[in-house]
């Protein structure tokens, strides 16, 4: 993982002064990055004390929720762009979400870790499960509920209605656009409503 | 990071405004006694200073000691100090006693000019911005043209939002912790029950007991008891009392103490009616009541707080169900909608409405990071020595 380099691919596809929501905000380094470098204003989302803390500490406007209670807080259309970086895969109701993400912004940018990344493709015809630097995580103690793959989002978004914008893999900080389900750590999407 | 130590003996002052400070309910009070204390100092540019804004049954007194005085310290001495959140070695603290209170400031037990006896029950009713009013007069007084911050629980949260819409140029932050934007049925009807306890005490005598010589002590017991019972959660007084007997078996009485937890309120009451004034009690629960800026505004509360500048950090805990997270989220959700700055922290703490006043490290925390930031913003500050 870089997350730094992952961040400025992800803050360069934010237009300059956009009114942003981010959902699983973190530290807050993203939106304190979003904020100094393009002047943007908005929220993070964010359920740990600890990290709701360290926004605090930063400055960055936080507001503590669990992410499956929805948006319900956000009116429609009140951001420019929202944010769901490496959230994707924790969440129990991904569809809804990804509609909200839609009625309250006029963007959506998605990040999770590909499951089809090719290391992960060996390990599974080994009989294994992966663990990689985008999936750390041993399978009985991952927090993370869903696994998807670059192509299955593709599918996803359609379902939903949304109309992708961009669509690109990420390792490392590099951007990958060549066959990026199968190249690619990490996936990533701009969407907006279809 | 320090040892985190005490502000030590403090000493409250009192101001004098001869000016009437006009009420919102059209009557006005002349002269008015603010008592208030300070801690730590007015930075040069006079940038640094903090108002604490106190809830029903506090006064001015929140930090440090009283000379002379066994276990005097002040209500918000685990927050306020060297080295605690709100540090006094970088922030100047000011913390008055509201008007139609009973620890100093004018209010009904002092003498009505009209008449030479106590006010009593023909004190004004006063409102949560008439509070407002009087703090800024007290900072005129002062010479603090703007707060770094305001900050206040439940009824003191309501100061601090009101702070927000009545004098926006003068605020910079405000924490607005364990509140709400009003009121619920719910919230009102306890405390017409603890007003009705006191009102129908024989002692009451229609709110002039003072000239009668007399304390409506019964009155003020069950009010305070009625109060506790809202301010703790069930899992508190559950861990803290449970089914305990004071003597381990049934005494088959109905009417002598035999659990722990009636031991407990009625220590807590008879405490309470030795110190409190039951006029006050009445004011205050009243003022609670009144509160509702969305009110002005067609119910809207997003409306209300339009004109609001300050950067917000909203607290509430979870387990309080007196001011429960939702009241707080309203008041979150109407400062998203405005595009307002705010935080919000939504506290998993055990201690029902009292955890404001209660040092849990994640509150605390969230509190010293605020506190922080914002001393490393004012004009002159010097980084934190670590």
């Amino acid at each position: 993982m870089n997350p730094r380099g992952d961040f400025e691919q992800i803050a360069r596809m934010v237009p300059a002064g956009a009114h942003v929501l981010d959902l699983g905000c973190g530290d807050g380094s993203l939106l304190a990055l979003l904020r100094e470098t393009r002047g943007c204003t908005g929220y993070g989302i964010e359920l740990d004390d600890a990290k709701v803390e360290a926004c605090v500490a930063r400055g960055v406007n936080v507001i503590q929720r669990n992410l499956d209670e929805g948006l319900s807080l956000f009116q429609d259309n009140a951001f420019d762009v929202v944010l769901q970086l490496e959230t994707l895969q924790h969440l129990r109701r991904t569809e809804l979400m990804l509609q909200e993400t839609v009625r309250v912004g006029r963007i959506g940018i998605v990040s999770f870790p590909n499951f089809a990344h090719w290391p992960n493709r060996l390990r599974v015809l080994a009989g294994r499960m992966p663990v990689t630097r985008a999936l750390p995580y041993q399978w009985y103690d991952t927090p993370n509920i869903r696994v998807g793959t670059f192509a299955e989002f593709e599918i996803l978004a359609r379902q939903q209605g949304l109309r992708l914008r961009e669509a690109f893999g990420l390792d490392g900080g590099r951007r990958i656009d060549w066959r990026p389900n199968l190249r690619a750590p990490t996936a990533v999407f701009s969407f907006e409503r279809g | 990071m320090d040892f985190p130590s005490s502000v030590g003996e403090v000493t409250p002052r009192t101001l004098r405004l001869d000016s009437p400070l006009l009420l919102r309910s059209g009557a006005s009070l002349a002269p008015v006694d603010l008592v208030y204390e300070t801690y730590g100092t007015l930075s040069p540019a006079r940038d640094n200073a903090v108002l604490v804004c106190h809830a029903l049954n506090a006064s001015h007194h929140a930090a440090g000691t009283h000379a002379g005085v066994a276990r005097s310290n002040g209500w918000w001495d685990n927050l306020i100090g060297p080295g605690k959140p709100l540090d006094t070695r970088r922030f100047f603290v000011i913390c008055m006693n509201n008007p139609g209170s009973c620890f100093g400031s004018t209010g009904p037990t002092h003498p009505n000019p009209a008449t030479g006896q106590p006010w009593g029950a023909d004190f004004p009713v006063v409102q949560v911005e008439d509070w407002v009013d009087a703090q800024a007069r007290l900072l005129d007084a002062l010479g603090i043209d703007t707060l770094a911050a305001v900050i206040g629980g439940s009824l003191g949260g309501m100061q601090a939002l009101a702070w927000t819409v009545q004098y926006p140029e003068r605020v910079r932050h405000a924490a607005v912790i364990a509140s709400a934007p009003a009121l619920s049925a719910q919230n009102i009807a306890f405390n017409e029950v603890a007003r009705r306890a006191i009102v129908t005490d024989p002692d009451f005598y229609e709110g002039h007991y003072l000239s009668h010589g007399t304390v409506p002590k019964r009155g003020l017991r069950v009010a305070r008891m009625i109060g506790h019972i809202t301010y703790l959660s069930d899992d508190v007084m559950a861990s803290k009392f449970g089914r305990e007997l004071r003597n381990g078996h049934l005494a088959y009485t109905t009417q002598g103490i035999e659990f722990q937890v009636e031991s407990y309120l009625r220590h807590q009451g008879d405490k309470f009616s030795e110190y409190f004034d039951a006029n006050t009690y009445l004011l205050i629960t009243r003022a609670l009541d009144y509160f509702d800026p969305a009110r002005a505004h067609g119910g809207s509360l997003r409306r209300a707080l339009a004109a609001a500048r300050a950067k917000f950090l909203v607290v509430s805990f979870t387990t309080d169900w007196r001011f429960t997270p939702q009241r707080s989220r309203e008041i979150v959700k109407a400062l998203l909608d405005n595009r307002a700055e705010v935080s919000y922290a939504e506290i998993d703490a055990p201690h029902g409405h009292d955890a404001f006043l209660m040092e849990d490290p994640r509150y605390h925390g969230v509190l010293r990071q605020w506190f922080d930031r914002m001393a490393r913003s004012l004009s002159g500050a010097k980084e934190l020595q670590a």
